[in-house]
């Protein structure tokens, strides 16, 4: 019988590396029995909600408690005056500014925490917010960056010493009381030494426009002190459970081993639920004052207006090139609004994120980048939006950046990348902003694209939409939009990037049962990414057990190993690396003892599929099942019993994914209404795990890009009221605005991956926002448009006509 | 979002609920589907003390078609109106305008007299009852009286409905000729930018008669009469649809908002409108 | 505060009784009262149809109901529609066809679906992208969702055939 079992059956049966393998997730999520931070409830659970400011900026001249603490069923009500004597009314953020818990005097921008009223359910917390009476002197605020840095306004008053100087910031000198920092990369002398000579120079002036991850369930936690045995757990919607952990600990003072972190099943994350935010913190503060649990859990405008939002960049670049189009150099500067408190999540040495990546795929030889981080009236945050660290900016610079030249040199912008893409043979290549990509065939991926979608064909049709427009024939464009992405994902190695001073390794522990079962942790965390499907993948051919026998858990920091979670497409590059080391070490140990088992000696067995054979003898082996039980119930001389291993993988380098994307669109220009008519997407992530999981990241990633160059953001008046904070306005597409995607791929392993494989869950956005903008603008671009502004919704769109007299 | 507390009632006879009208004054509101009063009470923008719930009265929803006139009660659902054959028969565009408005859900939920009622501007049944020429039935203390739909509408929010009426059904004549609504929204579930009711009917290949409201143009759904009355008796040319969009714009009066600055919605309320009548007259 | 009404709900064929204040909301009433999480709470405003259960026979947004509305209602939620040992047809395709990630949406979108292919048994993928219109996915771009469900319609009118 044995025997008829082929090698493929055994491959097949361990359902690991490449195998669209279903995921263990759905059946509890397919069945309502998914477990998020809102279906907690605890004995005794009280409610916590905030009172917000209502101004953008203004003094606190007094609040008064006194009503809301009369209400029957509120416990406390907080504010910073409570919190001051425990030293939490301000904390660190993760780009090492400090923000108010609570307003400490002022209030910086619409929608800031002022107090924490604490009661018995929802309904009475509510009503209590009502009744906290907080007198407020408004100031003049400040909304936009460049304001800002012409301003006598001080922003943030802490930051000046009492002699009235700018004291240095987190990342150095500062040249305005409104200034974060001065970040620099490449070389500016030569940088504009070359432009100013070039043959062709192109310009433009873009604004990444504001907007936000809202993944469908907003942040919450529940706190619980057990002043009992002096331990704190604490539930939460926490992208990085350690992270959190280290920071609670050091905040509270509670040493680690006596605070919990779990995260629970996380509704979307998006790079939303990466930053510590006040809710945690009172949530923690008011268990430890009241003695109970305690949860808060954001409402939508709540999460709009106040948790971490994304992008507002103001970007100005000049590239510049051959007649012939061969690029000979860029220059970009960034006015990066970070608004009130510098709460982006970026590693400690990038406060702009790795904004230098923002060469692109193209090899450019030399250029220079300047970002100024400014403080405004507006909410902190400045989180990677389903992308690595700022990433989706860079992409987006450069990809408008060579449809700009494109148009200056009166060239088709897709041989403008052909002839300057950084070549196959030039791999391992080290960008003139200093990154080393790590491996890539740009060139094969790019004609696969364009030969998909007969990208001649389609300009033919275009040229003839063009002339049928301007005989009066139509009043529809068409716009093929391209973008070609390198993302930099997977931080990162350990000397470059740290978060807070935690370096930014990952881990995987493994346990293997003795019946041949095993159980992973890992410390990185799911969102919907379907990790317990995938690292079982992983682990099931490195190790020859089944997928299926293999359980992953993650986000609880009492039982899973120290790890920096998951954000910036780093779970497989870093944590399934480490999965995938800690599997060897398995392996190592299964070879001794199938050696023994065998009697022979360890160099003479090799791994097979899901066993160890005798070299040259294929029919005398051991399965790891077998091994497993061997390895603890059978005295093995010179081995420990058991069979465990654990791995903190620290990567030599981030991985580089990149893709092609082609998008083709229609637009009405006298409403500005944007049909995709078709949307094409190749992907090279490296070694593919799970294809099926692959296409879901992107068919995702795709529509959360679709979002964001179509309509979505966070708008502020000029008095910095949020003028979109609800799902009527911050635009989420539903299924009958999104088209149906093509994926395709080619496959590039990482050269320093353990199983080659580079991240893929943030590629789509990152390439799709460029993609769906270059199509729009491209569609205008025989009209005369150079650059316009995203969001793209129709008013813009029909703006963009109407300047360019196509109303006319 | 939680609202504050309120008293509800959910009485089984109109009697009932104008006594509750008459007791609580301003203080109550009666609810319907709740999907325009409930997000405002969630918000606490609509303070509510008491709420007095319609669902327990017989009578007050279903459709009826008699003698030339529709009849619409004030609790029949944007669902009830899509799935129902012999409505869409007689008059077509109530279910093409319903189909536009909101997402399914909501539409289970949506009722007409809601919609109606609320003055919201972004509801897309004021437009169209103007269009149509519709009456509203109100009843209160006084007994029943009739409104018509373009003398309902004085300013967003504000109708000729008194506190302690409430609207029981809508009527309206089965219409002739050709119909459409036509919509731009930003997305399911949104408001419209600018949308257009247009009834159009045909003696000789010309126009007899035409009617013309839009939606979220104004503080009130705007009914031109000069816009209807520059297709009549024209074959519907560009020219005369022309006509007809200029004088609609010389009745709305747009606001900018995050859909768009007012010359934007001035715009696309033109093309809408003229989208709207070039197919109500392929289909007259 | 107003005074606490007496609720009578039926919920997945389980009579429930319990106080509650009118103004309380079906979504939180049926999670934090009758513990059935399944149905969670998105955006408030009914925009995102987390929250969709169905009601006396509609699909419902149970965050813009209030509970006194509800009172005497019949309710299914994704808990109501398949066991563990008998999963519903839908919930069979939603992994099938990876019509899911972080979960969060699943279970208002499964229900959603479920009555969109009772009332439409045979739908075009225009029909299921039309009818699920009122459900926000932030995940899945709902390619695989619409894939999942005209998958599901397939299945049940196979099925039908079968049985004739």
């Amino acid at each position: 019988m044995k025997d008829e079992v082929t090698r493929e059956d055994r491959v097949a049966g361990l359902k690991g590396l490449g195998c669209s393998r279903k995921r263990v997730e759905d059946a509890r999520f397919t069945q309502g029995k998914g477990n998020y931070v809102d279906d907690i409830k605890l004995p005794g659970m009280l409610h916590g909600d905030f009172v917000r400011s209502p101004y953008a900026h203004a003094r606190i001249k007094s609040i008064n408690i006194d009503a809301a603490m009369a209400l029957p069923g509120v416990t406390a009500v907080l504010t910073a005056k409570d919190l001051e004597p425990l030293g939490l009314h301000w904390m660190p953020t993760l780009a090492g500014d400090k923000q108010m818990v609570l307003a400490d005097g002022k209030v910086l921008f619409q929608g800031q925490e002022v107090a924490f009223v604490v009661a018995a359910d929802r309904y009475i917390a509510a009503d209590a917010v009502e009744l906290v009476e907080v007198e407020y002197e408004e100031l003049e605020v400040i909304v936009n960056p460049f304001k800002s840095l012409q301003s006598d306004v001080v922003l943030r008053e802490d930051l000046i010493a009492p002699d009235g100087s700018i004291p240095n910031g987190a990342h150095g000198p500062r040249k305005h009381p409104n200034h974060i920092f001065t970040w620099e990369a490449g070389e500016l002398e030569a940088t504009n030494q070359v432009i100013d000579n070039a043959e062709v120079v192109a310009e433009a002036e873009m604004y990444y426009h504001r907007t936000h991850p809202c993944p469908l369930e907003t942040c919450g936690s529940v706190a619980s002190m057990d002043k009992v045995n002096g331990k704190l757990t604490l539930w939460g919607t926490f992208q990085a459970p350690h992270v959190v952990r280290t920071v609670a600990s050091l905040l509270s003072g509670i040493e680690e081993h006596n605070i919990r972190v779990v995260s629970p099943d996380i509704g979307g994350g998006f790079g939303n639920k990466v930053g510590v935010y006040p809710g945690y913190v009172c949530s923690i503060v008011a268990s430890i004052v009241t003695g109970v649990p305690v949860k808060w859990v954001e409402d939508r405008m709540e999460n709009l207006m106040s948790t971490a939002f994304a992008r507002d960049y103001w970007m100005k670049g000049k590239i510049s090139a051959t007649k012939e189009g061969k690029i000979t150099g860029l220059h970009c500067h960034v006015t990066a609004d970070h608004g009130a408190f510098d709460a982006c999540a970026d590693p400690t040495k990038f406060p702009a994120g790795f904004m230098n990546i923002c060469t692109g795929s193209y090899d450019i030889p030399v250029a220079y980048l300047g970002v100024d981080g400014v403080y405004t009236n507006k909410a902190p945050g400045g989180v990677s939006y389903r992308c690595s660290f700022r990433v989706t900016e860079a992409v987006y610079f450069i990809e408008r950046m060579i449809e700009v030249l494109a148009i200056e040199l009166n060239m088709d912008p897709a041989e403008l990348r052909s002839i300057n893409f950084i070549k196959k043979e030039q791999f391992p290549y080290t960008a003139a902003l200093g990154w080393e990509y790590d491996s890539g065939d740009y060139q094969t991926a790019w004609d696969k694209a364009l030969l998909a979608v007969d990208y001649k064909g389609l300009r033919a049709e275009q040229a003839e939409r063009v002339a049928a427009f301007k005989r009066g024939e139509t009043r529809k464009i068409m716009g093929i939009g391209l973008s070609f992405f390198t993302e930099i994902v997977g931080a990162g190695p350990v000397k470059n990037c740290d978060i807070l001073g935690m370096g930014m390794f990952d881990s995987c522990e493994i346990r293997i049962h003795p019946t041949g079962s095993a159980t992973a942790r890992l410390g990185t965390i799911s969102q919907g990414q379907g990790h317990a499907t995938t690292f079982a993948q992983i682990l099931a051919s490195e190790i020859g057990l089944p997928a299926d026998s293999i359980t992953i858990e993650e986000g609880d920091t009492d039982t899973a190993p120290y790890g920096l979670g998951t954000y910036g497409s780093r779970s497989t590059p870093v944590a399934g690396a480490a999965a995938a080391m800690a599997g060897r070490k398995i392996r190592a140990k299964a070879q001794m003892i199938a050696a023994y088992l065998l009697e022979v000696h360890d160099d003479d067995v090799e791994f097979d599929v899901d066993r160890f054979a005798v070299k040259g003898a294929p029919e005398r082996f051991k399965t790891m099942k077998e091994i497993a039980y061997a390895s603890y119930h059978q005295a093995i001389p010179g081995l420990e019993p058991g069979l465990e291993a654990v791995s903190y993988y620290d990567p030599p380098n981030m991985t580089y994914p990149f893709g092609a994307y082609v998008c083709v669109m229609d637009i009405d220009v006298d409403t500005g209404v944007p049909e995709i008519r078709r949307f094409y997407a190749l992907d090279d992530c490296g070694t593919r795990i799970n294809p099926m999981v692959i296409e879901g990241q992107i068919h995702g990633g795709l529509t959360e890009a679709l979002a964001v160059a179509l309509g979505q953001e966070i708008a502020y008046d000029d008095i910095g009221n949020v003028k979109t904070g609800t799902l009527m306005d911050f635009f989420l597409p539903t299924a009958w605005e999104v088209p149906n995607y093509e994926t395709d791929f080619t496959v590039t392993p990482s050269p320093h991956h353990p199983i080659g494989a580079k991240g893929v869950g943030e590629s789509p956005h990152v390439g799709g926002v460029p993609c769906f903008s270059n199509a729009v603008q491209d569609a205008f671009r025989p009209f005369g448009n150079r650059h316009t502004n995203m969001p793209h919704d129709h008013w813009r769109i029909w703006q963009t006509a109407a300047n360019l007299g196509m109303h006319d | 979002m939680i609202p504050a507390a309120f008293e509800y009632y959910r009485p089984t006879s109109m009697e009932g609920v104008l006594a509750l009208l008459q007791e609580h004054g301003d203080e109550a509101r009666v609810l319907a589907g709740g999907h325009s009063l409930i997000p405002m009470m969630k918000l606490r923008m609509a303070d509510v003390p008491h709420l007095i719930d319609l669902q327990g009265i017989a009578g007050l929803s279903g459709i009826t078609i008699d003698g030339g006139t529709i009849r619409i009660g004030t609790m029949t659902t944007q669902h009830d109106i899509i799935g129902d054959a012999a409505l869409t028969a007689a008059a077509p565009i109530m279910a093409e305008a319903a189909l536009q408005i909101a997402d399914p859900q909501v539409r289970y939920m949506g009722t007409v007299g809601g919609n109606v009622a609320n003055g919201d501007p972004g509801n897309d049944m004021p437009g169209l009852m103007q269009c149509l020429d519709a009456h509203f039935h109100l009843i209160g203390p006084e007994g029943e009286r009739t409104v018509a739909a373009r003398d309902f509408y004085d300013s967003a929010y504000m109708t000729a409905r008194e506190d302690d009426e409430v609207l029981t059904a809508i009527t309206f004549a089965v219409p002739v000729g050709g119909h459409a609504y036509e919509k731009q929204k930003r997305k399911i579930g949104d408001y419209a930018t600018a949308a257009a009711a247009v009834q159009i009917s045909k003696e000789g290949g010309k126009v007899a008669a035409a009617s013309i409201a839009m939606t979220n143009l104004s503080d009130t759904p705007v009914w031109s009469e000069a816009a209807g009355a520059a297709l009549v008796g024209t074959d519907c040319g560009a020219d005369a649809i022309k006509a007809a969009v200029a004088a609609m714009l010389a009745d709305i009066d747009p606001t900018e908002d995050n859909r768009g600055p007012v010359a934007f919605k001035r715009h696309v309320a033109g093309i809408v409108l003229g989208r709207a009548i070039a197919r109500a007259w392929s289909r007259a | 505060m107003s005074n606490k009404m007496h609720v009578k709900l039926n919920v997945n064929g389980t009579d429930h009784e319990f106080l509650a204040e009118p103004r309380e909301l079906l979504i939180y009433a049926l999670r934090e009262k009758l513990n059935i999480t399944g149905p969670h709470v998105g955006c408030e405003t009914s925009h995102c149809g987390a929250c969709t259960v169905t009601l006396n026979g509609k699909s419902v947004k149970s965050c813009t109901m209030f509970v006194a509305q509800a009172n005497g209602a019949e309710i299914t939620t994704i808990e109501g529609l398949g066991s563990p040992d008998a999963l519903h047809v839908l919930q069979e395709n939603f992994k099938e066809h990876h019509g899911l990630q972080c979960g969060f949406c699943t279970p208002g979108m499964i229900t959603r679906a479920a009555k969109l292919l009772e009332e439409n048994p045979n739908p075009t993928e225009e029909e299921v992208r039309f009818g699920i219109a009122g459900n926000i996915c932030r995940c899945t771009g709902y390619q695989n969702i619409v894939k999942s469900i005209l998958s599901a319609a397939s299945e049940l009118n196979s099925a039908k055939e079968a049985a004739q």
